[in-house]
């Protein structure tokens, strides 16, 4: 924390009152009384936007470790597609990954009985799963890149230790060269995760209501357009502040 | 009684480069045996062979009269085997080899909860028995990288006390070292020697070994030139190359 006597010099007194002024002149200026009506609206699709997000990283991650591990260590025939899926999904647009999984998938599917009438029918009529899959697999794409250079860096040593020490393959994988792996990019993580809640929005075009698709219906059914963006941005960076102090947490909770 | 360790006629190469050409070693219960030699002489890669850190080209390593099996290009027969005899052959490195993203005292249970299958409260008791022992009682909490080289070396000391092993390795244990802190670690060495336990030690401290050793070993381009009581190497070496190496380390 900044202590109180650094906090007073005229400059920072001048910023402060600057953007109080700011705050202040948003609240009083501009329209707000559409909020109340809404808010059912919004509380939904900032659930979506967050739960997606936390889905496509769990599922993500895990898959970025296998294809960073097949890629640090693998023999080639696991080398090679890791390295081709990692590389499509980085060198290709998200939206266009979302929109060929949903107008592309989505649209073969029904053509074939056996999928109508199997039990996954209902989820696959619907977007969502469309947007997780094409979250999770963009995830996993851009991770699996940085756990390959994460598990290359861990020194041989510490390795070598758990080894000479009996530690079974396993073992060693979970108890070491993971949490090795994992600690020496966190910093890459945190960041690549504040760019994951920041594409969340491209799933909004294949009708999935999530919080940047809530402010579009504010804006097309009132014609009120800043005001909906103000606070859209706002909600973003606060998801931002918590996800950036989670892993300033972690990372100080293990340090190098 | 079997010997602690038994290597026989131990080759290993590098690709063509032949670093070891036949060399054996029985170190007894309690046996201090001292590796010398100058670089490149083979006597890390034989301290490495004998718990299969590195796999021999061709010999036999027996340890407390179980051979190691291996198959016919040399590898291990039976990962178990392997993993199960390395956890009696407790290591100490050159470059401690601590685990950097774990407290001292988690380093030192590590291998007992994970590997041993201790409770973790009977591992803790004993671990922090031991950091005591070498004086890092109040470490405890301490990540490595907050210590200092010898520090770190006596917690990996402890950590391979841990395991409870029938035979420690030693690789160069002081040469990672600033000058100041290798007489803390030699102390705690010397301690270990003293109370019976069998090591094999790689060393180039020449005072020290003659100290503690048993039997020294002197190797040179991968053979054993000279090996006897450590009274006998140094004070009265046979070999003109031994003589030469003495002079140029003291």
């Amino acid at each position: 924390m900044i202590p109180l006597k650094e906090l007073l010099q005229p400059h920072r007194i001048l910023l402060m009152a600057l953007f109080a002024g700011f705050v202040l002149w948003c609240a009083v200026s501009l329209r707000w009384d559409w909020i109340p009506q809404y808010l059912p609206l919004a509380a939904h699709g900032l659930w979506t936007t967050l739960w997606i997000l936390l889905a496509s990283i769990a599922l993500g991650f895990p898959l970025a470790m296998l294809l960073g591990l097949a890629q640090a260590v693998g023999p080639w025939y696991l080398a090679w597609p890791a390295k081709g899926l990692c590389t499509v999904i980085r060198g290709t647009p998200l939206l266009l990954q979302i929109w060929l999984l949903y107008y592309g998938l989505g649209s073969l599917f029904p053509q074939f009985p056996w999928i109508r009438g199997s039990e996954l029918w209902p989820y696959l009529r619907q977007a969502w799963p469309y947007a997780l899959t094409a979250l999770t697999l963009s995830y996993a794409g851009y991770e699996g890149e940085v756990m390959r250079g994460a598990f290359s860096s861990v020194a041989k040593g510490q390795l070598e230790a758990a080894r000479a020490f009996g530690m079974p393959r396993r073992t060693i994988f979970r108890r070491i060269w993971l949490p090795q792996a994992v600690r020496n990019v966190l910093p890459t993580l945190g960041g690549e995760t504040i760019l994951q809640l920041k594409a969340t929005p491209l799933i909004a075009t294949i009708t999935v209501i999530d919080i940047y698709a809530v402010s579009s219906r504010v804006r097309s059914d009132t014609f009120i357009v800043y005001e909906p963006l103000l606070l859209l941005a706002l909600v973003y960076i606060v998801i931002a502040l918590v996800i950036g102090q989670g892993f300033a947490w972690l990372e100080r909770r293990v340090p190098r | 009684m079997a010997d602690a360790i038994r290597v026989e006629n131990l080759f290993k190469s590098f690709g063509r480069f032949e670093v070891l050409k036949g060399v054996s070693l029985t170190a007894r219960k309690g046996d201090v045996v001292a590796i010398i030699g100058g670089s490149g002489s083979g006597k890390s890669t034989m301290l490495r062979c004998i718990n299969y850190l590195e796999t021999p080209t061709a010999g036999k390593i027996i340890i407390d009269g179980e051979e190691i099996k291996r198959r016919a290009d040399g590898s291990p027969a039976e990962r178990r085997q392997i993993e199960r005899i390395r956890t009696q052959l407790a290591m100490v490195f050159q470059q401690f080899n601590l685990w950097t993203h774990r407290t001292l005292l988690e380093n030192i249970i590590e291998v007992p909860v994970h590997v041993l299958g201790q409770s973790r409260a009977q591992a803790t008791e004993r671990a922090v028995e031991l950091l005591q022992r070498v004086g890092l009682g109040d470490k405890m909490k301490s990540f490595p990288a907050q210590l200092s080289g010898g520090q770190q070396q006596r917690a990996a000391i402890a950590r391979a006390l841990a395991v409870d092993p029938k035979a420690m390795l030693f690789d160069e244990p002081t040469s990672a070292l600033d000058p100041e802190l290798v007489g803390e670690v030699l102390n705690v060495i010397r301690d270990l020697a003293a109370e019976g336990r069998t090591m094999i030690l790689v060393t180039h401290e020449m005072k020290f070994a003659r100290e503690v050793a048993t039997h020294v070993i002197y190797l040179y381009q991968g053979r054993i030139e000279e090996q006897g009581p450590p009274a006998e190497l140094f004070g009265d070496p046979k070999s003109e190359r031994l003589q030469q190496f003495l002079r140029t380390v003291a």
